[in-house]
């Protein structure tokens, strides 16, 4: 109940992104849908439609980036079970919300049997704003539920299963507190919710999230890939949710946003209402791609949260 | 038994232990032929020529904010390779080559490998399914064939983004292609479906043909990324809506509406004609007058 009010003021303080991340992220049953697919070296994909979980195996333990939602914790942990009988060592929140962190608590417990508990790990703006959307509902908050091993440097890194891995904190993208986890050895990204290859970025400005910061985001995540022969392959990325991804489509993704930035600030900048902005449909020819007319993230809210952030840094 | 008898048992057994199905060997070495869409394809699409294209609105819109320097200031554009529904269209010596199954001697995939990219690529022919929805797109994509008498029909997904046409006329992530390979003799003939909901509002389709060849030896394709253009990090250079400056000169090169070069699914039927009121071809060709393939088509002149 404590993980199911948690995730309830979380939801409340993430506005649609958590409690209406899509029609299957509210059914219990469609946490069975867990498609285990490897991606390089020591990591895998647990695809549902829910989002996605990054696995690290090794002998070590488990790391895990993410942890989907609460309902789907047992779930997920037999999809883990298929890879590794390890105890689970680490866990990496990309962000605040339900659909990444729902399930903390469930597989803080069910992975333990380590000799120490499992750390839950992110940037300290994902903890803070957890701390106080759990206290803003008055939730007796289990401290496995939160991330409390935070960082609050651009970058942490520590090495487990035999690699170098390394969170970058992604200033104000999606939320303020967006961590990108990447493997070194494996030479895999997880983005968190950043990139998602179907969807508009999803800027979730009551988090701090802005347009500006997902575009730097992006092209962060472009530094840090680097493509095998003819731009395919070579480090490989793990998107908030959707199918694995390469640096090629990061950067389609990466222009897209740049284009309709662009586009945005020169209506903006010709004097445009939000409306008359709206009306205009500049992304109208990305939509295909990326958009939606109904459910938790469409076209004209992107279109909104671009506009309402252009100028913010 | 008389060996004439037994030779006759031979043969019917071989021919009883031959494929139902047909099989045709489309391995070999295969010289790309250029006669079709020739300029589109030799020397390259002129800017703003999106005829013959059943463009979507969205589709003529990415087009038309495209901006050429893109491919060299956004370094990850330098080496991107062709896909493989493009790959047919373009520097394509073509070697094929074939797996068999030892138990039944039956073909179970075809490899290619094209000289631009030097993009490799298999269709399984054994049944296997295609990919789920979170497994990896890859520019050649996800290929599985049948055969429909002698006629080998290719169906591919998990396509990344690429081009239809090499002027900013993209091809989404969401196509599908379907290709049906004929021999002719010496010469192979694949004509091609690309089923894109996102640029399209019908299917394109188009055929590609090669001869054999096989004193061809397909060359290496180096490609190195590396900053080219002085740009600040994270520049992508597009035109806004309306301001291309580059979309009238294809129309104008050839005295053609300005309206039937923008492409549409209208603009590809005999119908259009009607629509296009006056129109009077030049009266003397003057870009790409004597192109009959790869050497004499290299510049609007015709010259090498």
């Amino acid at each position: 109940m404590k993980t199911l009010l948690l995730s309830l003021s979380i939801a409340s303080c993430a506005l649609v992104f958590v409690s209406a991340q899509s029609p299957a992220a509210q059914s219990p049953a469609a946490a069975s849908d867990i498609s285990v697919v490897h991606v390089q070296k020591n990591v895998y994909l647990l695809a549902s439609r829910t989002g996605n979980v990054a696995v690290q195996t090794g002998d070590d333990g488990v790391l895990l980036v993410d942890t989907g939602t609460a309902p789907m914790a047992q779930k997920l942990f037999a999809a883990i079970r298929t890879l590794s009988i390890k105890p689970i060592h680490t866990i990496v929140n990309t962000h605040l919300h339900g659909d990444h962190t729902g399930g903390n608590q469930a597989l803080v417990k069910l992975g333990a049997g380590g000799p120490q508990p499992p750390r839950v790990m992110g940037h300290e703006n994902t903890y803070n704003r957890m701390m106080a959307a759990a206290v803003e509902a008055n939730a007796n908050t289990p401290a496995a539920a939160l991330p409390m091993n935070a960082y609050f440097t651009p970058a942490r890194d520590f090495f487990l299963n035999g690699e170098a891995i390394v969170l970058h904190h992604a200033p104000a993208a999606h939320t303020d507190g967006d961590t990108i986890v990447h493997f070194r050895g494996s030479d895999v990204v997880a983005t968190g919710d950043v990139f998602n290859p179907d969807l508009y970025p999803m800027i979730d400005i009551a988090n701090g999230g802005t347009v500006n910061g997902t575009i730097a985001a992006l092209n962060r995540i472009l530094e840090i890939t680097v493509p095998a022969k003819y731009q395919e392959g070579g480090t490989y990325v793990v998107p908030g949710h959707g199918r694995i991804c390469d640096e090629a489509e990061v950067v389609e993704y990466r222009d897209m946003v740049t284009i309709v930035r662009d586009r945005v600030a020169d209506l903006v900048k010709k004097g445009l209402s939000l409306e008359q902005v709206k009306a205009a449909k500049p992304s109208r020819d990305y939509d295909g791609d990326y958009g939606a007319t109904s459910g938790a993230w469409t076209t004209d809210m992107f279109v909104e949260a671009v506009y309402r952030t252009i100028n913010a840094k | 038994m008389s060996v004439r008898v037994a030779i006759g048992i031979a043969v019917v057994t071989l021919w009883m232990a031959a494929p139902a199905g047909a099989q045709v060997d489309f391995t070999g070495q295969w010289a790309p032929l250029y006669h079709e869409d020739t300029i589109e394809r030799i020397p390259g699409p002129e800017l703003g020529d999106y005829t013959g294209l059943p463009l979507s609105e969205a589709g003529r819109m990415r087009a038309e904010s495209w901006d050429a320097d893109r491919i060299s200031v956004v370094q990850e554009y330098q080496c991107r390779p062709h896909s493989s529904d493009y790959s047919l269209r373009g520097l394509a010596p073509l070697r094929i080559w074939a797996d068999y199954d030892p138990a039944t001697q039956r073909i179970v995939a075809f490899h290619t490998h094209i000289g631009a990219y030097e993009n490799k690529r298999t269709i399984y022919l054994d049944g296997r399914p295609h990919p789920n929805e979170y497994a990896p797109h890859t520019f050649q994509g996800f290929s599985t064939g049948v055969w429909d008498g002698n006629m080998l029909t290719v169906t591919t997904t998990h396509l990344k983004e690429n081009y239809l046409r090499r002027n900013g006329v993209p091809r989404s992530s969401k196509a599908t292609f379907t290709e049906h390979w004929v021999l002719h003799g010496n010469y192979l003939t694949i004509t091609h479906l690309v089923y894109d909901p996102v640029i399209l509002t019908e299917p394109l389709v188009r055929s590609q043909s090669w001869f054999l060849d096989p004193g061809q030896r397909a060359g290496l394709f180096p490609c190195e990324y590396l900053p080219e253009v002085p740009a600040d990090a994270g520049t992508v250079p597009h035109y806004l809506p309306g301001a291309n400056p580059w979309l009238k000169e294809y129309a104008e090169w050839y005295a053609l509406p300005l309206e039937a070069a923008r492409g549409g699914a209208e603009t590809l039927y005999p119908e259009y004609r009607a629509k296009m009121g006056a129109y009077k071809p030049k009266d003397k060709c003057e870009r790409f007058c004597n192109c009959t393939g790869f050497g004499d088509c290299l510049s609007p002149t015709g010259g090498r």
